[in-house]
C-alpha cells in the first residue's frame, strides 16, 4: 500500500499551512507567498505525474488504494483510483500551477487568503476524485464549494455577493438531498464502501429515488437546464483563476458523480431517467447556445456555452454505450483545457481594460497578433473543429447519442451549428474589425508570464485533437467494465418493454 | 510512397514556417519557402497521377491511430486511388500556380506571410481531405479547408463586409456539416464502420433496410445518402446552401481562384464520386442529387446575367458550374461529373486570376460598368480571358467542350430520376452560361473605354494600407500585371484549352477502367458511360448551338446595339430587380432565420433565465425569505468565514452523528 494519493492531498495543505504562517502584509512577504503556492501546485503535479506512472490503466480495478479507520470501521477514509479518476487528478493538478501564475499580477488584495483557498481548494478537488467511500465523497464534494464561494465571494466583481450567494443557494438544495441518499444507502446497504456499493444491487423502486437526489446534486453542479442560471453569474463575478477552475474541474463533479455513482449504481433508474436526461440535454444545447448568441459580456458568453458543451457530456454518459460514455468523459477533460483557456483568454484583456462587455472592444488584432492567434485557436477548439480536443468528445458523444436516440442526436448537432455562431461572432467583435476606440490604442499584446501560461494550453489542445488515444484509452478499461454491469439492466428493462409493446 | 506524404505534408510544414515565423525570417523567405513546396509538391502530384492512373494503381499508407472507442476506430491514412490522384493534381497545381500567382497580387500587402500561411493551411486540408480513408478523416480535412476559408475572406479583417462574409461562410458551411455529421452516424450505425473499404462490401446487404429517423421510416441508404449530400450542398455551394459564396468574394482574388473555385467547392462533387457505391444503391437519393444539381445551374445562372461585379460574375458562374458536377453524378456518371470538375478547375482559375490580373491593372476597380475597351491596354491578360471564356463556354476542342457536352448526354441518357428537368435546364443553362460570359468578356475588353482619371478607388479589393504607402506611385492608366502574375495564367490557359483533348478518353471513353480502375466502381445496371455515346444527333449538337446562341445574343445586347440591355431592365424591373438581388434569398434567410434566432434567444436569456428560472429559483426564495437582504450585510462586513466554516462543521457534524448512530444501532 502506498500513500500517493494521500500525499497528492496533503501537498497542497501544506502550502497552505506554510502561507499561513507567512507574514502577509510586507513585499517580500507576497513573493514568498505565491512562490510558495506556485512551487506547492507544481510539486503536486510532479506527484501526481508519479502516481500515473504507478497507475495501471489496463486494470478496471482501483489502484493506488490507501485507507484508515475513520468515522467508524464501516465508514472508512479510503482513497484510490480508476481510469475515470485519473485523469480528472491529473487535470486539476495540471490547471492549479496557471491558476496561481494567472493571479500573480492581478490578485493584489487578500494575496495571502486567495493562495490558501486555492491550494485547499485543490486539496478538495483530489478528494472528491480519489474518495473510495460515500461519505468521504460527499464531504470532499460539498466542501469545495467553500473556497469557491470565498473566492468569488472576496475577489470577485461588482455584483460578487449576489452571485456567490445564487451559488450557494442553488448547490445546497442538491446537497442536502444527496446527504439524505448516502444515508438511506448506508441503511440499506450497511457500507459507505464505493467498491461495495458498485457490487450492490438496490431494489428497483428504491434505485430511483436515489438516482432523483443524487441527481439534484450532479445536475446542479454539471450545471443542466433548467439550474444552470447560476453558473453565468459565478463566471462573470469570480476573478479570472476561479473561472477557470469552476470551468475546469468544479463542473465536472457532477458528470464524474453520475460515472461514479448514479449509472454504476442505480442502473435501471438510470435506463429509466435516460430519457429525461436526454430531453434536458438536447434543450440544454440549443437553449444555452441561442441565449448565448445574445450576451453582451464576454465572460457570460463563454459561461452559457459551457452549460452548452456540459449538455454533451450529460447527453453522452446516458446514452450508455461505449462511444457516448467515452466521448463524454473525454468531452469533460477537453472542455476543462478549452474553457479554461478561453477564461484566462478573457482575463488577459480584463487585466488590461477591466471591462468584459464585448462592445468595449474590437480591433484587438491590429495591437495583439499573437493574443488573436491563440484566441482563435482556443475558439475553434470551443466550436469543436476536428483536429482540436473539442472535436474528438464532441462527436463521440453525438455518435454514441445517435446510436441510442436519433432524435437527441438530431437536435443536438443543431448545436454545431450555433456554436459556430456565437463563437466566430464573439471572435468578430472582439478581435476583428478596426481598431477604433481610444481605450484600446495602447493595449500591449500578451507577454511572456501570459504566453508561458496560453502556450502550454494550446499544445495540448491540438495533440489531444490529433492523438486523444492518451486520454481516450484511460476511459476504455472501466468503461466496458461499466458497460458490461449495466447490460444485464439493459436487457432485464429491455425485456419488460419489448413485453409492453 | 514516400512522394504521397511529403505531398500531402509539405504545405503544413510551410503553414508552420510561414505563419508562426513568418515575421522572423520576413516576407520574401515566407513566400519562398510556400511557394517552393507548393511547387514540389505540385510535380510530385503529376508524377503520382501518371503512376496511379496509367501505371500500377492504387496504394494506401496508414499513418497512426485517431480516435478509438469501442467499434470505432479510426485512423489517420493516405489512400491514393485514381480519383485521388486526380484531386491532387488539380489541388496542388492550382494551389502553387496561385501561390506564385500571389507573390505578384499580394506585393503591397504588409501582411504577406500570413496570408501564403493559410493558403498552405488550405492546401494541406484539402489534401487531407482528398486522401481520407475514412468519413472522419474526411470531415477534418472539410472543417479544415472552412477554417482556411474563414480566415482567407475575413484576410482583411478591418472591413466589416469581410468579417461578416467569413462568418457567413463558415456558419452555412456548419449547416451543411450538421447534416455531414449525421450521415456519419448513420453510416457507422448501419454498417459498424467508418472506413470506405468496410463500408462499401456491406452495401449490398443493406438493400431494402428501413430506418426511423425523426419520426417516419426512411430507405436507411437513401437517408444516409442525403444526410452526407447535405454536406456536399454546403460546401459546394449548392441552391439554398449556395449564400455564402458570392460574398466570399470579399476575400482577395487568388483565394477566390483557388478555394472558391477550383478546389474546396469541389469538395462535394469528390465526396458524392467518393461514396459512389453507397449513391448507387440509392436512386432516390441520385434523383436528388441531379435535381439539385440541375436548379443550382440554372438558377446561378440566371443570376450571373446581371451582375455588375466582374468577381461576382464568376462566382455565379461558379456556382452554376458545380450544378452541372452535380446533375452528372446524378445521372450515375460519376467520371463525367470529376473529368468536369478537373478541366474547371484549369479554366476558372484561369478566369479568376484573369479578373484579378484585370482589377491589378484598373487599381481595385471591380465593376465591370467602369472597363471597356481594356483588350487593347492589356493584351494578354485579354487573351487569358478570352481562353478562359471559350472554355467555360464549351468551344468546340477546349477543356469544357468535352466535359460539360458529356454531362448533358449523360443526363439525357439516365436510367432514372428528373432526367428531362435537369436536360432542359441544363441546356437552357448552357446558352446562360455563354451569354453572361461573353458579356463579361465584351463589356470588359471591347467597346468604349469607360474609365478615366474621375474612377475613383472606390470598391477596392486590397486597397487599404497599400494606398498610405504606395498611392502616390499609382499612374491612374490600366497596366499589364508583372509576369510572376502571367506565367499562371499562360500555365492554366494551357490545362484550359488541352484538358479536355488529353484527357477525356481515360476519363469517359475507352481508357475508363484502366484509368479509373475500383475507384468509382459502377453498379451492375449502371450502363451510363455507354448509354451516353449513344445519345440523338441533335442532343449532341444542343450545348454547341446554345452556346453560339448566347454569343450571338451577348454581341448584340453589348457591341451592336448597347442600348438594349438598359431597355430590357428598364422594362422587366421586377425581374431585373429579382435577379439582382440574387432572388432576395439572403433577405428571406435573415427573416426565417438569423432574426428569430436572434430573438428567441433574447426572449430565453431575459425571460427564460431571467424571470421563469431566476424569478421562481434562487431570487424568488431570497426574496420570499428575507435571506438575501441579511445576508448581503452580513458577507460584506467579514462575516463570510463564520458562515462558511460553521457550513463546514455543521455538516461534519451531522454526518458524523448521523453515521455513528446509525453504526451502533
Amino acid at each position: 500500500m502506498n500513500h500517493l494519493l494521500l500525499g497528492l492531498i496533503v501537498l497542497p495543505l501544506i502550502g497552505a499551512a506554510l502561507i499561513l504562517l507567512t507574514d502577509g502584509e510586507s513585499e517580500s512577504g507576497l513573493r514568498n507567498i505565491r512562490w510558495t503556492a506556485l512551487f506547492a501546485t507544481v510539486a503536486t503535479f510532479v506527484l501526481s505525474i508519479i502516481a500515473w506512472k504507478a497507475f495501471d490503466p489496463t486494470s478496471a480495478a482501483f489502484q493506488l488504494v490507501d485507507e484508515a479507520a475513520w468515522l467508524s470501521d464501516k465508514i472508512r477514509f479510503k482513497l484510490g483510483v480508476d481510469g475515470f479518476s485519473m485523469p480528472f487528478i491529473l487535470l486539476s493538478t495540471f490547471l492549479m500551477p496557471f491558476c496561481i501564475v494567472a493571479s500573480w499580477v492581478s490578485v493584489e488584495k487578500r494575496v495571502k487568503e486567495y493562495m490558501m483557498a486555492f491550494l485547499v481548494l485543490e486539496a478538495l478537488m483530489i478528494g472528491v476524485f480519489s474518495a473510495l467511500d460515500l461519505v468521504l465523497f460527499y464531504l470532499f464534494f460539498e466542501a469545495g464549494l467553500i473556497p469557491m464561494f470565498l473566492i468569488i465571494g472576496i475577489w470577485g466583481g461588482k455584483r460578487r455577493i449576489y452571485a456567490s450567494f445564487k451559488f450557494f443557494l442553488y448547490t445546497l438544495l442538491g446537497s442536502l438531498l444527496m446527504l439524505i441518499a448516502v444515508m438511506v444507502m448506508y441503511h440499506q446497504a450497511g457500507t459507505t464502501d464505493i467498491p461495495t456499493l458498485l457490487a450492490y444491487k438496490f431494489p428497483a423502486s428504491m434505485q430511483t429515488w436515489l438516482w432523483v437526489a443524487f441527481f439534484a446534486s450532479f445536475a446542479v453542479k454539471m450545471p443542466m437546464w433548467p439550474v444552470h442560471t447560476w453558473l453565468p453569474d459565478a463566471h462573470v463575478e469570480a476573478p479570472t483563476a476561479g473561472s477557470v477552475i469552476l470551468a475546469a474541474i468544479l463542473l465536472k463533479m457532477g458528470g464524474y458523480g453520475f460515472i461514479r455513482i448514479s449509472i454504476p449504481m442505480f442502473p435501471d433508474a438510470s435506463l429509466y431517467f435516460a430519457p429525461l436526461v436526454f430531453t434536458m440535454s438536447a434543450i440544454a444545447i440549443i437553449y444555452t447556445s441561442l441565449v448565448a448568441l445574445m450576451q453582451e459580456d464576454i465572460k457570460k458568453l463563454i459561461a452559457y456555452s459551457s452549460v452548452a458543451h456540459m449538455g454533451f457530456v450529460t447527453m453522452g454518459l446516458f446514452s450508455l454505450n461505449m462511444q457516448g460514455i467515452q466521448g463524454a468523459m473525454f468531452q469533460m477533460v477537453s472542455h476543462g483545457l478549452v474553457s479554461g483557456a478561453l477564461f484566462l483568454c478573457v482575463g488577459v484583456i480584463y487585466d488590461r481594460m477591466h471591462t468584459r462587455e464585448i462592445a468595449a472592444y474590437g480591433g484587438l488584432v491590429h495591437r495583439m497578433p499573437r493574443y488573436a492567434v491563440i484566441f482563435m485557436i482556443f475558439t475553434m477548439a470551443n466550436v469543436g473543429l476536428p483536429g482540436t480536443a473539442g472535436f474528438v468528445g464532441e462527436f463521440l458523444t453525438l455518435l454514441g447519442a445517435f446510436r441510442a436516440s436519433p432524435w437527441v442526436a438530431f437536435f443536438a448537432t443543431t448545436g454545431v451549428i450555433l456554436s459556430a455562431g456565437y463563437a466566430l461572432w464573439l471572435y468578430a467583435r472582439v478581435v476583428f474589425g478596426k481598431l477604433e476606440k481610444p481605450s484600446l490604442m495602447s493595449i500591449q499584446d500578451v507577454t511572456g508570464r501570459e504566453l508561458a501560461i496560453l502556450v502550454p494550453l494550446v499544445v495540448l489542445t491540438i495533440w489531444y485533437g490529433v492523438q486523444p488515444g492518451a486520454i481516450l484509452d484511460l476511459f476504455a478499461v472501466p468503461t466496458e467494465a461499466l458497460l458490461k454491469s449495466t447490460q444485464a439492466a439493459a436487457q432485464a428493462a429491455q425485456s419488460v418493454a419489448s413485453a409492453v409493446r | 510512397m514516400h512522394m504521397v506524404q511529403a505531398i500531402v505534408f509539405l504545405p503544413l510544414l510551410g503553414f508552420v514556417i510561414a505563419g508562426f515565423f513568418g515575421r522572423m525570417i520576413g516576407n520574401r523567405p515566407s513566400e519562398l519557402v510556400t511557394t517552393g513546396f507548393l511547387i514540389l509538391g505540385a510535380v510530385f502530384s503529376w508524377i503520382v497521377f501518371f503512376d496511379v492512373g496509367f501505371g500500377k494503381g492504387a496504394f494506401k499508407e496508414a499513418l497512426a491511430p485517431w480516435i478509438v472507442s469501442g467499434a470505432l476506430s479510426v485512423e489517420w491514412s493516405l489512400r491514393v486511388d485514381t480519383l485521388t490522384a486526380v484531386m491532387l493534381v488539380v489541388v496542388n497545381s492550382v494551389s502553387a500556380l496561385v501561390h506564385l500567382y500571389s507573390i505578384g497580387y499580394m506585393h503591397e500587402d504588409p501582411s504577406r506571410p500570413r496570408f501564403f500561411a493559410y493558403l498552405s493551411l488550405f492546401t494541406f486540408a484539402m489534401l487531407m481531405l482528398v486522401t481520407a480513408d475514412n468519413l472522419v478523416q474526411m470531415f477534418f480535412g472539410w472543417e479544415g479547408v472552412g477554417l482556411a476559408s474563414y480566415l482567407l475572406i475575413g484576410f482583411w479583417f478591418e472591413k466589416p463586409s469581410a468579417v461578416a462574409a467569413a462568418m457567413k461562410a463558415f456558419i452555412v458551411n456548419r449547416v451543411g456539416d450538421f447534416g455531414f455529421a449525421l450521415g456519419i452516424f448513420l453510416v457507422f450505425v448501419l454498417t459498424g464502420s467508418v472506413g470506405f473499404d468496410a463500408i462499401f462490401p456491406k452495401i449490398a446487404g443493406l438493400a431494402n433496410t428501413k430506418f426511423h429517423f425523426i419520426g417516419s421510416d426512411f430507405d436507411a441508404m437513401t437517408l444516409a445518402c442525403l444526410l452526407l449530400f447535405m454536406g456536399a450542398m454546403g460546401k459546394s455551394a449548392q441552391f439554398l446552401l449556395h449564400t455564402w459564396l458570392p460574398d466570399a468574394m470579399e476575400g482577395p482574388t487568388p483565394v477566390s481562384a483557388l478555394i472558391h473555385a477550383a478546389t474546396m467547392v469541389t469538395a462535394g462533387v469528390f465526396m458524392v464520386a467518393r461514396l459512389s457505391p453507397l449513391f448507387e444503391a440509392s436512386p432516390t437519393a441520385l434523383g436528388v442529387v441531379m435535381f439539385v444539381g440541375a436548379t443550382t445551374a440554372f438558377f446561378a445562372g440566371t443570376i450571373g446575367l446581371v451582375q455588375n461585379d466582374i468577381k461576382r460574375v464568376i462566382a455565379y458562374s461558379t456556382c452554376s458550374q458545380l450544378g452541372f458536377m452535380f446533375a452528372a453524378l446524378g445521372a450515375g456518371a460519376y467520371s463525367a461529373g470529376v473529368f468536369h470538375l478537373f478541366t474547371h478547375a484549369f479554366f476558372k482559375a484561369l478566369l479568376f486570376l484573369g479578373a484579378g490580373s484585370v482589377i491589378h491593372a484598373m487599381h481595385h476597380e471591380q465593376d465591370i460598368r467602369r472597363m471597356g475597351g481594356l483588350f487593347k491596354v492589356i493584351p494578354f491578360t485579354g487573351t487569358m480571358m478570352l481562353i478562359g471564356t471559350l472554355a467555360l463556354t464549351g468551344f468546340p476542342l477546349t477543356a469544357g467542350f468535352y466535359s460539360k457536352d458529356a454531362i448533358i448526354e449523360a443526363v439525357y441518357a439516365a436510367h432514372h430520376g428528373p432526367t428531362s428537368y435537369a436536360f432542359i435546364l441544363l441546356v437552357f443553362t448552357a446558352g446562360l452560361t455563354s451569354f453572361y460570359s461573353w458579356r463579361l468578356f465584351f463589356v470588359t475588353f471591347l467597346g468604349p473605354k469607360r474609365w478615366g482619371h474621375e474612377a475613383a478607388h472606390g470598391h477596392d479589393d486590397h486597397a487599404h494600407a497599400s494606398h498610405d504607402d504606395h498611392g502616390h506611385d499609382h499612374h491612374h492608366e490600366p497596366h499589364e500585371s508583372p509576369v510572376v502574375m502571367l506565367i499562371p495564367l499562360a500555365l492554366l490557359a494551357l490545362g484550359a484549352l488541352a484538358a479536355g483533348l488529353v484527357f477525356h478518353d481515360a476519363f469517359l471513353g475507352h481508357g475508363y477502367e484502366h484509368f479509373f480502375k475500383a475507384a468509382m466502381p459502377l453498379g451492375p445496371d449502371n450502363h451510363i458511360l455507354h448509354d451516353m455515346h449513344g445519345v440523338p444527333v441533335w442532343v449532341q449538337y444542343a450545348p454547341t448551338f446554345m452556346m453560339v446562341s448566347g454569343f450571338c445574343l451577348a454581341y448584340i445586347f453589348y457591341i451592336a446595339k448597347p442600348h438594349l440591355p438598359h431597355q430590357l431592365a428598364e422594362g422587366q424591373p421586377i425581374l431585373y430587380r429579382f435577379l439582382l438581388n440574387k432572388w432576395y434569398f439572403d433577405e428571406l434567410y435573415d427573416f426565417l432565420f438569423v432574426r428569430p434566432a436572434k430573438r428567441i434567444g433574447h426572449f430565453l436569456w431575459k425571460t427564460g433565465d431571467g424571470k421563469i428560472i431566476d424569478g421562481f429559483g434562487p431570487d424568488g426564495v431570497s426574496a420570499r425569505v428575507g435571506l438575501l437582504s441579511q445576508t448581503v450585510t452580513r458577507l460584506q462586513t467579514g462575516y463570510v468565514y463564520h458562515y462558511a466554516f460553521a457550513m463546514l462543521i455543521g455538516l461534519a457534524l451531522v454526518i458524523t452523528w448521523y453515521m455513528v448512530a446509525g453504526a451502533h444501532s
